[in-house]
């Protein structure tokens, strides 16, 4: 515990300018308590940045510089990791998230015809987010469902053989009331 | 020592030691492969494609800076499909940024430009993507042109394997993928740079120049670096 304290009072006395210091903060509690876990090793980096991801729903800069510093991994190495992988998001995302998979299976079973109906009844491109967070759309290269196809990820729950309108649908539904 | 074998080099018997590669082997034997991201005294990284051979009884081709030798291969550097593959993948890299040598400070200082005329390059067949690339002139002493970057990762290489500084690296991926300072943050504000300019130094292309350059007098010294890890072998 004394370890964990001592990272985050280290980290809000050298940044400057945070809006809330972190230490105040149980999600940067939770994420030294898994890089202690890895024992700060810089292989763990793509398990740690899960974790702030995990806290915070995307990879706030301030703590992506926590990480960084604490596992003394390169800032650009860190910053490479984060935009190589799609998973992993700086800009935060919708409150519900849709994951539409475009991998072979689903295009060939038409993952593009939901990606263009939601772009036309809702307005939101792939990797978009609606002005006021509720609803994110993001796209994905195969997320080995390929016998659902055209499947869909909507908040961690798959849904199989997606038709265009229905997701449409399913969509307005889980972001309450006509939008 | 390694146990000594004996290969075939575009029909010519050679005895070589195992473990070495092949483009060491081509290099001692006199046969000059194009290369590109690789570079003495780096790590290798096989990115560039341009050392590619044919290895007799295989399909594939090989990249000849991480393949090793081994026992009885017959190895062919100069056949007119590698020409034809090397002379495509220098046209990919011109066409994948904005690489205008009539205005670029490394007009005549340019190993891409080198390859270029050596692989018989007259013109581009594949459209230009012309991408919206930035140029970082926040640095004090050099200039980092992203039009003119092919995405070789000496300059990374240099800056975490000779500096130890590590302050560049690669973000995204594919064809949107840049070389960044730290948090892509401008070079000039970057707390990790020693501004060794090493990275300046091994830059194929005009990616990387120093602001004293000027059209003309732009020369750099990659040779350099591997001079400089010899001798800190030497001193270990």
């Amino acid at each position: 515990m004394a370890r964990q304290y001592e990272m985050i009072m280290r980290h809000s006395r050298n940044s400057s300018g945070t809006a809330e210091p972190p230490r105040t903060d149980t999600r940067y509690k939770r994420i030294a308590a898994a890089m202690q876990k890895h024992q700060c090793r810089p292989d763990a980096l793509i398990e740690i940045l899960h974790k702030v991801q995990d806290a915070f729903g995307y990879l706030p800069m301030e703590a992506v510089r926590f990480v960084a510093r604490e596992m003394r991994v390169p800032p650009s190495r860190v910053y490479g990791v984060a935009t190589f992988y799609h998973f992993f998001s700086l800009k935060p995302k919708g409150k519900h998230n849709c994951v539409i998979c475009t991998g072979t299976a689903c295009h060939v079973r038409g993952a593009q015809a939901i990606v263009n109906e939601i772009q036309q009844q809702l307005g939101l491109r792939p990797g978009q987010t609606t002005a006021d967070g509720k609803l994110g759309v993001q796209i994905a290269r195969c997320i080995g469902c390929c016998g659902l196809a055209p499947a869909v990820v909507l908040d961690d729950q798959v849904l199989a053989k997606v038709k265009p309108g229905e997701m449409v649908e399913t969509l307005r539904a889980r972001v309450g009331g006509a939008r | 020592m390694n146990e000594i074998v004996s290969i075939q080099l575009d029909g010519n018997e050679l005895k070589v030691e195992l473990g070495r590669t092949i483009l060491d082997v081509c290099r001692e034997a006199g046969v000059d492969l194009p290369v590109m991201c690789y570079l003495e005294g780096l790590s290798v990284v096989g990115a560039c494609r341009l050392c590619v051979v044919e290895i007799e009884g295989s399909p594939r081709l090989f990249p000849a800076c991480t393949t090793p030798v081994a026992a009885n291969q017959a190895i062919r550097t100069q056949t007119e499909k590698l020409k034809r593959y090397r002379r495509m993948i220098v046209e990919l890299f011109f066409a994948e940024r904005n690489h205008v040598c009539a205005v670029c400070v490394a007009n005549n200082a340019c190993e891409l430009q080198d390859l270029a005329r050596r692989v018989g390059m007259d013109h581009v067949r594949f459209p230009y993507l012309f991408p919206e690339c930035g140029v970082d002139a926040s640095h004090p002493h050099a200039v980092l042109d992203h039009n003119r970057c092919i995405l070789c990762t000496r300059c990374v290489r240099v800056c975490d394997e000779v500096e130890g500084a590590h302050t560049w690296d690669v973000m995204g991926r594919g064809h949107a993928s840049r070389v960044i300072a730290d948090f892509n943050e401008p070079w000039g504000s970057s707390t990790t740079c020693t501004s060794c300019g090493k990275c300046v130094q091994v830059c194929p292309t005009g990616a990387l120049w120093p602001k004293a350059a000027s059209m003309g007098n732009l020369r750099k010294e990659p040779g350099k670096i591997g001079e400089l890890v010899a001798k800190r072998k030497l001193n270990a």
